[in-house]
């Protein structure tokens, strides 16, 4: 190849294309539901679970029985539409599950009391689990209160600003 | 039948007949374009083109790997130095980046199977860590030992002095200073949320720019050049150059896209940031350094025209294969799948040329530690583009989607094909930049078995604790905890593969230092 013009625009032109197939197609087709406008504690939760990383070993994509028939029997509920995520800016679908899909554990899960244990140790609830424990988002108090939750050990733990954020955000993920 | 009709169609009603409308179009487009590449004589290559890399005189001897020049010709010597000080600052720069994000690597596969390990501060926590490691090691260490070596290999391409190093340099400071201030943010929590796109805007801009002044001098010296045929290592540089900001700047403008749109731009950026920025440079070293050091051309050169043109067009639209059985209108992901299979075309004419023209050579890869790196990494991507095809076809990625699998795949590729490749490149351009000679052959040879052994426990480990994760993860009659319970006796080999290699970094970077701290050798 000699002509270096011909040559860069032939390169760009294949990447144009590609931009118009992966990027324009989807932004123009996929139609979304107008957003829904979540309570502040959830969005400021939301924000938690995105700073702490949960995206990498936790999905919220159930897949359709035709791809995994364990995803419903197990619990984590049908496959949304497309439209169900519009608006979401970061998405948060992920690609790994070392930990079980999220989109609908609010369903399963609803407790208030085993959500707190687990995220300060997950291995007082679940006790193989891998997960990190986050003692961050919690401090021990001396007494109980309505807001602390009992460690098997005794301890009084209540959560810290950040960590009520996070469960509220976590607790707001079920389906209709 | 039904149902799949419907999914197809459904809210997407207008998009199929513009699609093909789109399809058509780009048709017409590229037979015009192959006329006219026909009629220019685009594809006359004549034997100028394969050996434009030698001088009179070079081909026919293999250049002795370590000891700068030998039979190389002297006026290759000003050609190195006019890309001194930008290409050995980037290149010192990125093994100072693999310390730190090898490191971070190796904590976060640590805490796999030590759950407890630094919990108490949200900086070390896992969700921190991985991302952080995929950024240092992406943008810190492969782009930058990349265009290290890309600043290094224009001048020789091009037959010219490169032009305008000073703004490679500033273009080197600002690139620091943005992993720098990007991974603090990461570490503490402030981030885009996107896989390969974490940084946030701030810094983007920042590595914008970097990346627009690093490529001047290459676009200067290449508008200067005097050569009348571009070799193959040049259109790939030429090419991630252009595409590296295009797709940078589109997928990290804030506030444009959303929901499953964003989903596509995500993939769309971060598996071209592979495929169409770190696999070019890449391969422009190896199309470089394998007939460079043989001293014989490479073995077709008329297919690595074609192996150019079909990488640029599929592995433009493979990365929606990362959300095969997602909530994502179908025919995006068929878009997707059927490019990521193509992915053959490209990497069997890459395939044919490296490893041809190394067959009968193979003394001489073990004796050079140039070719030895780069042949492992050339034959790596073969083997992982394979792989990458087969993972793309949706019955087989319904298995590994989600799981460990997928981590193994994308080190294979990132660090068996790239790093490998980068690290043979860097023992053979550092001792021309500085006239120095690595000290110590045996450090060269622990370099190379400690990132070998800890790459194939990490890929084998992880493929194998992947696959049988993926299989749990399918089997409605077990439990998810099933899923977990297959991987763990895998999950410490994983650090023991990291560990090995983080070792073999410390061994080349004090080699680095112990080279740089020395004498020079009289030429």
């Amino acid at each position: 190849m000699k002509q270096v013009l011909g040559f860069l625009s032939g390169a760009l032109g294949m990447l144009v294309f590609a931009t118009v197939m992966l990027v324009l197609m989807p932004t123009l087709f996929i139609e979304g539901d107008p957003v829904v406008s979540l309570p502040p504690d959830v969005l400021r939760g939301r924000e938690q679970y995105i700073g702490l990383g949960c995206v990498y070993c936790h999905s919220q994509q159930p897949r359709a029985v035709s791809v995994s028939p364990a995803d419903e029997a197990w619990g984590w509920g049908k496959p949304e539409d497309p439209s169900f995520y519009a608006g979401q800016e970061p998405h948060l679908l992920g690609t790994m599950r070392t930990g079980p899909d999220l989109l609908h554990i609010a369903d399963r899960q609803p407790s208030r009391q085993w959500h707190l244990v687990h995220l300060f140790n997950p291995r007082e609830v679940v006790g193989e689990s891998i997960m990190p424990s986050y003692p961050f988002l919690f401090k021990v108090v001396a007494e109980a209160s309505d807001r602390s939750v009992t460690l098997p050990d005794g301890r009084h733990i209540e959560p810290t600003p950040d960590g009520e954020d996070l469960l509220a955000y976590i607790l707001s993920l079920k389906g209709d | 039948m039904v149902v799949e009709f419907e999914t197809l169609y459904s809210g997407t009603v207008s998009s199929i007949p513009i699609l093909l409308i789109i399809c058509f179009g780009a048709s017409v487009v590229a037979l015009i374009g192959l006329v006219w590449a026909i009629s220019a004589r685009q594809f006359q290559m004549g034997p100028g083109a394969a050996t434009v890399i030698f001088e009179e005189g070079e081909q026919g001897h293999q250049v002795d790997p370590i000891r700068p020049y030998g039979v190389e010709a002297k006026e290759r010597q000003a050609l190195d130095q006019s890309c001194r000080r930008a290409s050995l600052y980037l290149i010192c720069s990125s093994v100072l980046w693999l310390l730190v994000g090898s490191a971070a690597g190796l904590v976060a596969s640590l805490k796999f199977h030590q759950p407890e390990l630094l919990v108490e501060q949200a900086w070390l926590t896992f969700g921190r860590l991985r991302p952080f490691h995929l950024n240092i090691v992406a943008y810190g260490w492969s782009s930058m030992a990349g265009m290290g070596v890309a600043l290094w290999l224009m001048p020789r391409l091009l037959r010219t002095p490169l032009v305008g190093e000073r703004y490679a340099v500033w273009g080197a400071h600002l690139w620091n200073l943005g992993v720098f201030l990007g991974g603090a943010s990461l570490l503490s929590g402030v981030t885009q949320g996107l896989e390969w796109l974490e940084f946030p805007w701030p810094v983007d801009i920042l590595l914008a720019t970097a990346g627009a002044m690093v490529g001047v001098p290459l676009l200067l010296t290449l508008k200067h050049r005097r050569v009348n045929h571009l070799y193959v290592s040049t259109w790939y540089i030429g090419a991630a150059l252009l595409w590296f900001p295009f797709l940078f700047v589109i997928s990290n403008v804030p506030g444009v896209f959303s929901g499953i749109p964003l989903a596509a731009v995500n993939w769309w950026f971060a598996h071209n940031v592979l495929g169409l920025w770190l696999t070019p440079l890449g391969l422009a070293a190896a199309y470089y350094f394998i007939p460079k050091v043989l001293g014989v051309p490479i073995h077709s050169y008329q297919l690595s025209l074609l192996g150019f043109w079909s990488l640029a067009l599929f592995y433009s639209q493979a990365g929606i294969h990362h959300l095969i059985g997602g909530p994502v209108p179908r025919w995006l992901v068929a878009i997707s799948v059927v490019h990521s299979v193509s992915m053959f075309i490209p990497v069997i004419a890459v395939a044919v040329n490296h490893h041809f023209t190394i067959l009968g050579h193979f003394q001489a890869v073990r004796k050079s530690p140039t070719l030895r790196f780069v042949v492992v990494g050339a034959m790596t991507y073969t083997l992982v583009s394979f792989q990458g095809s087969i993972e793309a076809v949706p019955s087989f990625n319904h298995i590994v989607h989600f799981t460990h699998y997928t981590v193994a795949h994308a080190h294979l590729g990132v660090y068996g094909f790239m790093s490998m490749i980068m690290f043979g490149s860097f023992y053979f351009v550092i001792p021309r930049l500085t006239g120095r000679e690595w000290p110590y052959r045996g450090w060269v040879e622990a370099h190379f078995w400690l990132v070998f052994l800890g790459l194939t426990v990490y890929v084998v480990s992880m493929s194998v604790a992947g696959w049988l994760q993926g299989q749990a993860l399918l089997n409605a009659d077990g439990t998810f905890l099933d899923s977990l319970r297959v991987t763990t006796a895998y999950l410490p080999w994983r650090s023991v593969g990291g560990g090995l290699m983080t070792a073999g970094h410390a061994v080349f970077a004090i080699h680095l230092v112990l080279l740089l701290s020395g004498s020079e050798v009289k030429a």
